[in-house]
């Protein structure tokens, strides 16, 4: 079970928030504070490609994201409700006219596999999903 | 945190002072701002980015919108950036090889080489030396 779900209208503004709640989760679960950076900014990547998909499919659907602490490992899944066409394509449409969200969407998933060394993207007729993990330090002395 | 821009003028540079976060929220009205300044005829734009404390792939999208306009018009656009955490987000992405990147707007300003990477060579030793991660 997931330490912590978060669900959310598929709309730019919740993207920050979601950032937030990864980043707390995060920091608590025992992620290097120096990661923390690289955490915020998959999980906005990822939050930020998920509520384009909705946008663009006109999916009224939540965006989705679960957070949980595993041992040695913290992981993030965020996920769409967006059928793809074929498994894989991660693209938010083969029509003509969708060069810029592509772009973007290729961006945003450059900078996530740049940042993350443990990632998996999937897609499917039901939607897709952007699987992270983190090391986590040992069990130590919190300060909170 | 919400984001905040500021434009300002040094001789024939406009300078936009950018201060907060740049998502998927906020990027749009950046976009609206480089937009609005070319279409009044600045085409010399120096973006300060000192005051950024959050960047994503949206932002950059935008930053890449401005400079291909500001180029459609044979102008530039520089960025002002001394912070690692946003730095490693051009560096991941080959952005580093697009956009000139300063350490202080004086020296934006005081840059010459408007397109620095249209057709010739020509290393600006102002422009901060970023280390290439491949």
């Amino acid at each position: 079970m997931a330490t912590v779900e978060l669900r959310f209208s598929a709309l730019p503004e919740h993207v920050r928030t979601a950032r937030l709640v990864a980043a707390a989760v995060a920091r608590r679960a025992g992620v290097d504070e120096a990661v923390l950076d690289e955490v915020r900014l998959a999980v906005g990547e990822a939050c930020s490609r998920a509520v384009g998909l909705h946008q663009s499919g006109g999916i009224s659907e939540p965006v989705w994201v679960t957070l949980t602490e595993e041992e040695k490992l913290f992981s993030i899944e965020v996920g769409d409700e967006a059928p793809r066409s074929a498994p894989g394509d991660g693209a938010s449409g083969a029509d003509g006219g969708v060069d810029a969200d592509a772009e973007e969407d290729e961006m945003g998933l450059a900078v996530i596999s740049g940042l993350v060394d443990d990632v998996e993207v999937t897609a499917g007729e039901n939607g897709g999903s952007i699987r992270m993990s983190w090391p986590t330090a040992p069990p130590a002395t919190l300060l909170s | 945190m919400d984001l905040s821009l500021s434009t300002r003028t040094v001789g024939d540079r406009t300078v936009v002072e950018v201060g907060g976060e740049i998502d998927v929220y906020t990027a749009p009205k950046l976009r609206e701002q480089l937009v609005e300044l070319v279409n009044d005829g600045s085409f010399h734009l120096v973006v300060d980015m000192e005051g950024v404390d959050f960047l994503d792939s949206t932002g950059l999208g935008v930053l890449v919108g401005g400079l291909k306009r500001v180029r459609a018009h044979e102008g530039s656009l520089r960025l002002v950036c001394n912070q690692e955490r946003i730095l490693k987000i051009f560096r991941i992405t080959g952005l580093t090889k697009v956009f000139p990147i300063h350490t202080s707007v004086d020296e934006a300003v005081a840059a010459t080489d408007w397109r620095p990477f249209a057709g010739r060579a020509c290393g600006h030793p102002r422009v901060r030396p970023v280390t290439e991660e491949s």
